[in-house]
């Protein structure tokens, strides 16, 4: 971060830009292109006059054409010492390698008539970050451009990009469930398409969830039965927000009652009221993941 | 406070393509669906020079030959992907000393692509 900061002085420590000149003039193709794909269909770009009488000395360029008259062009380049190229390369060197524009403000002191070359110099400004933002962690790069004809400024642009580290993929589609020592045999039968019920080793209690003493004879001996798989809805709920992983809203999470005589908690898939009948079936996520999940039978 | 007519654009890939052509703006993610679906967009998308553009187009659309655009100063929101429709609305928020403000936003189906205001001259 300090060495992000040290290069952002030592650019702005440098100033202006040597002018990057415009591969050609202002000129009436180019406008010509630019007007029939925005759609803009104002006289004092194409009819001098309509330019007249609107108090141009003749037709006008569109102002907000100014950046496009010094863009680079294919497979051209900005010079070495464009700050916004310094900066940035700076930036992707410290491990922010995607860039998106967030901010453009323009100021024309006035419209500009083919035939007119234009030049811009640039300059650092802000550098701001780290930031957290929707698409990554990054930091806010500011330039200040001036247009010049000749020495005269016509126009300026503060000019806002953001340079990120993308947002990395979440690792899992869904959320996983904590898996320990008292419930990997429950995940294990899931696996094997089978719905295990803790069963006390001592006194025969089925219990479930799962845990690590008896809730009848207090022991710690533990096995399982397998469930028929069958039960009814003892209660549930139409879960809208807040939105979950892996979901999409809105999905009903029952909970429902064995026959063996436990409830379960899962995801079902039919539409459902309390006491509706319902049979187990696995929604296989991946190789290590398959989850319980209730239909109407 | 005046209320502008809204514009409504829809915005095909052959509008995103020559927007960038016609801007000379040659970054693959406007012209090339699969590197742009590749580096996480959901397509080509307009870039921010059109978006100005657009933006001054829709005031002196609405504000005649004779307006003089000083200032166009946009934020970016959500990006306006190929195959969507970008709908403009605006109003005059101030008349000061000649200079008429317009606030304008941008809308796509995904929410805000631009927010900002021009500044004209009537």
């Amino acid at each position: 971060m300090t060495d992000i900061l040290a290069a952002a002085e030592e650019i702005r420590a440098r100033g202006e830009s040597e002018p990057f000149v415009a591969r050609d003039p202002v000129n009436v193709p180019t406008m010509h292109a630019w007007l029939d794909a925005l759609g803009d269909a104002n006289p004092v770009y194409v009819s001098p006059e309509a330019a007249t009488a609107a108090g141009h000395p003749g037709i006008v360029a569109p102002p907000a054409m100014i950046q496009v008259w010094t863009m680079p062009g294919l497979g051209r380049v900005r010079d070495a010492d464009d700050p916004l190229w310094l900066m940035l390369t700076a930036l992707t060197e410290a491990g922010y390698p995607s860039i998106v524009a967030t901010d453009c403000d323009q100021t024309y002191h006035r419209y500009l008539e083919p035939g007119e070359l234009v030049s811009v110099r640039s300059r650092l400004g802000e550098v701001t970050g780290p930031k957290q933002t929707a698409l990554g962690e990054g930091w806010f790069v500011t330039t200040h451009n001036t247009w010049y004809v000749d020495d005269e400024p016509v126009a300026e642009m503060a000019w806002r990009v953001l340079k990120f580290k993308p947002r990395a993929a979440a690792p899992s589609p869904v959320l996983r469930p904590v898996i320990s020592r008292d419930t990997e045999f429950f995940w294990a039968g899931t696996a094997a398409n089978e719905l295990r019920i803790q069963r006390c080793g001592e006194c025969g209690a089925l219990r479930h969830p799962p845990g690590p003493f008896c809730l009848s004879c207090g022991s710690d001996a533990v096995g399982f039965v397998v469930s028929g798989g069958r039960g009814t809805v003892f209660s549930y709920v139409v879960h809208h927000h807040p939105p979950v992983p892996g979901r999409a809203a809105p999905y009903v999470v029952a909970l429902v009652e064995l026959e063996e005589g436990v409830r379960m908690l899962g995801e079902v898939v039919d539409d459902v009221r309390i006491g509706t009948p319902v049979e187990v079936f696995w929604q296989k996520i991946d190789d290590s993941l398959t989850l319980p999940a209730w239909r109407a039978r | 406070m005046t209320d502008l007519p809204e514009l409504s654009i829809d915005v095909t890939p052959t509008f995103v393509v020559s927007t960038a052509l016609a801007t000379r703006d040659f970054q693959e993610v406007h012209h090339d669906r699969d590197l742009a679906v590749a580096r996480g967009s959901q397509d080509i998308f307009v870039n921010i020079l059109t978006t100005t553009g657009l933006v001054q187009r829709y005031v002196t659309d609405w504000a005649g030959p004779s307006a003089r655009v000083g200032r166009v100063k946009i934020r970016l929101g959500v990006p306006c992907y190929a195959y969507d429709r970008l709908t403009f609305s605006g109003s005059v928020t101030s008349v000061d000393d000649g200079v008429t403000t317009v606030t304008v936003v941008g809308r796509v189906s995904r929410g805000d692509h631009v927010r900002g205001t021009v500044e004209v001259t009537r």
